[in-house]
């Protein structure tokens, strides 16, 4: 395990110093819970438990495992996309058209099977080279201009939602597109991305399982690949990165691309879900994911961070969203009560951090 | 980096390629099996050609919205009327679109007043102009104190007492209203009404609209605090169909009933999945607004006596009626 994940491409943190260097006097072992708590993903996991037991405790509905199913698949609809939003966050850049994009793979997907009356597994493939193709010029954008990733993507978010819209229109005459259920993969389709499964009487939905696989992917990758390191490297210094033989620019455009995936993913998730998709959704999505890549312990300048935080930012939305459901309060209070019980979350996280690494 | 261009460049092509190379068609859905039908058309006047503004607080891509300007389209094209559509969520923006239309000297305007405050002085601007406003969809109950000349809509609170009255005869217990835009003063006085005409017992909840997998395990989630809800009222279309799925997640035998329609709702209410729709017509309520305007230049006309609001709703579909709008609803016109 190694103890942080700063990054000092030239220097190498040692891992787990052994009892034998406490003797120098220079480095102090600090005692395990406190080296605990100054991870990242610690934090986060504490405030993760306060907000369940909280409302293990206000809300009864939630002790059920059908209940806890399905505040997980809330979870996991913005987990799958947090996972890839946080990664490009740890390499130092952000992404906001992630949110529009999701509905432009979507609905690209559905526009074009059903327009060339194809079998669906056309679209989404299609779907993905568009989807990957928008990561692609994001990426690119930024690291070939060096202007900030706010700028570019930001473009990007717009023009997106104006296409969907436009295109939309132009295909189908409508600014939804037609249901495509009734076509040829969509079965297939639909068991791969927005099926569900029995455990023990509960229905588990398998966006649950892709989330949960992506993560541990995505932390593998992380702490134990030399792509990893290269991201932690890019976020901390691009430049010292680059001087140390680190590919740059690969690393930052397929870190957009990523993010590509993920909007496909979730795009596909919806697709197959709903059958048909509005055009004009998904706007303000980019803020929620890129808040539970936050509130998972990344760092807004880069650098920092890890892939199982952001796993416990995606489960504390889904909780406080749906928790406020089952403990039936006031939903005129719904949008302030997710608001305090996400700042408090995150100050407790702050808090805790600060005071394991004071000493 | 030219290696990685040019690999996924070429994985790209060859992918596409092979795809439609493999022909994978679909043998069944798809736009072949779409029957094209013909638009509305009524012929066309030989009034001399005017302008007409729309201008609406819609935000884009929704398809209830998409309905109220084909209406509006529909008329324009007879009436011998150049349409400028406009719209704006942000009340200040819609006011700053209507006092364009305004500087462009258009012959009418038509708009929709869902902040009623915010349109006064523009309002007044027009007025002063000559240039006569027609309101529809919102303001029905201020389109006479901002001085427009006539309203076309459903009155929502009236709509949705009729609604109450609906289920009170299907005998519903216990009812869930799903607003999906919270603080919309049409969409909260849906539920007022329902409130009031509906003699069970009427919960609200607030689900985000614009995330679908959001809304979808939302009420997922309060029909599972709450198994004693035994009716479930949408107030759109897409929310209506999203709900179907939450009630089966839920292993809840609520029923659904919902205000406005799009085509695939049209279908469900064929299939006996969702209730029943009230239809306030958006498609009628852009059409009207657009045509009064212009029997008030050409004919001088007010319709509803420049008194009272014609009302474009509540209509009801119910299985037993759905089939005369289905083939309406499959144009994407109803």
């Amino acid at each position: 395990m190694s103890t942080a994940q700063h990054a000092e491409p030239a220097v190498t943190t040692p891992p787990a110093p052994g009892p034998a260097k406490e003797t120098d006097g220079r480095t102090r072992q600090r005692p395990l819970a406190v080296r605990l708590l100054a991870r990242p993903e610690v934090g986060v996991f504490l405030g993760a438990v306060a907000v369940f037991v909280f409302f293990l405790i206000t809300a009864p509905p939630v002790r059920d495992g059908s209940s806890m199913a399905n505040v997980l698949y809330q979870s996991s609809t913005i987990g799958i996309m947090a996972l890839p939003v946080a990664l490009l966050m740890i390499g130092g850049e952000f992404d906001l058209s992630s949110g529009v994009a999701v509905i432009t793979s979507a609905l690209t997907a559905s526009m074009l099977a059903y327009q060339l009356s194809m079998n669906i597994w056309v679209g989404a493939i299609a779907a993905l080279i568009v989807s990957l193709a928008i990561g692609f010029l994001n990426g690119w954008l930024v690291v070939r201009t060096g202007l900030p990733s706010f700028l570019i993507t930001l473009g990007t978010f717009l023009i997106l939602q104006g296409v969907n819209l436009a295109i939309t229109k132009l295909v189908t005459g409508n600014v939804a597109t037609d249901d495509i259920s009734d076509m040829d993969g969509f079965d297939q389709a639909k068991k791969v991305f927005s099926s569900s499964f029995d455990v023990g009487g509960v229905d588990v939905k398998v966006t649950v399982v892709w989330w949960l696989g992506f993560a541990v992917l995505a932390t593998w990758v992380l702490l134990r690949t030399r792509y990893g390191n290269w991201i932690f490297a890019v976020g901390g210094n691009k430049d010292s990165a680059r001087a140390v033989g680190v590919p740059v620019t690969f690393t930052k455009i397929s870190l957009f691309m990523l993010v590509g995936f993920g909007a496909w993913f979730v795009g596909m998730h919806q697709l197959f879900t709903f059958n048909t998709v509005q055009s004009g959704e998904g706007v303000g999505q980019e803020l929620i994911y890129i808040s539970a890549a936050v509130i998972g312990g990344c760092l807004l300048t880069g650098g920092a961070g890890s892939a199982i935080g952001p796993v416990f930012g995606a489960f504390m939305f889904g909780m406080v969203q749906q928790g406020i459901v089952y403990a039936g309060w006031n939903p005129d209070w719904f949008k302030a009560f997710l608001g305090v019980m996400l700042l408090g979350a995150v100050l407790i996280n702050l808090w805790i951090q600060r005071s394991a690494t004071r000493r | 980096m030219h290696r990685y261009h040019r690999a996924a460049a070429l994985t790209a092509a060859v992918l596409a390629g092979t795809l439609f190379a493999a022909g994978c068609s679909s043998s069944s859905g798809g736009k072949k099996s779409e029957e094209s039908a013909a638009g509305v058309s009524a012929g066309k006047a030989s009034t001399p050609r005017m302008t007409v503004a729309m201008v609406t607080h819609a935000s884009p891509g929704d398809t209830f919205w998409d309905l109220i300007r084909k209406g509006a389209q529909a008329a324009a094209a007879k009436d011998n009327i150049k349409l400028v559509y406009s719209s704006d969520p942000s009340a200040g923006n819609q006011a700053n679109l209507v006092q364009n239309a305004i500087d462009q000297k258009v012959d009418g305007i038509a708009l929709t007043a869902a902040k009623p405050d915010a349109m006064k002085d523009v309002i007044a601007k027009a007025n002063a102009a000559g240039i006569p406003v027609v309101g529809f969809n919102s303001g029905v109950n201020d389109w006479k104190k901002l001085g427009m000349l006539e309203y076309f809509g459903q009155d929502e609170n009236i709509a949705g007492q009729a609604f109450g009255a609906r289920l009170n005869t299907l005998g519903a217990k216990h009812a869930l209203c799903v607003i999906q835009e919270q603080g919309q003063v049409a969409l909260e006085a849906r539920c007022a009404g329902l409130k009031k005409g509906f003699s069970g017992k009427t919960d609200i909840l607030y689900v985000n609209g614009t995330d679908m997998p959001s809304v979808k395990s939302t009420i997922t989630a309060k029909l599972r605090a709450d198994s004693s809800i035994d009716q479930v009222v949408t107030l759109g279309a897409p929310i209506a169909l999203t709900a179907v799925q939450s009630l089966s997640d839920a292993g809840s035998k609520a029923k659904i009933a919902t205000f406005d329609l799009n085509k695939d709702l049209v279908k469900a209410v064929q299939d006996g999945t969702i209730e029943f729709a009230v239809d306030q017509q958006p498609y009628l309520q852009g059409y009207l607004a657009v045509d009064a305007l212009w029997l008030y230049r050409t004919n001088g006309n007010f319709s509803g006596g420049s008194t009272a609001p014609v009302l474009t709703g509540p209509a009801f579909i119910t299985k037993d009626n759905a089939d005369s709008v289905a083939a309406f609803a499959a144009k994407g016109t109803r």
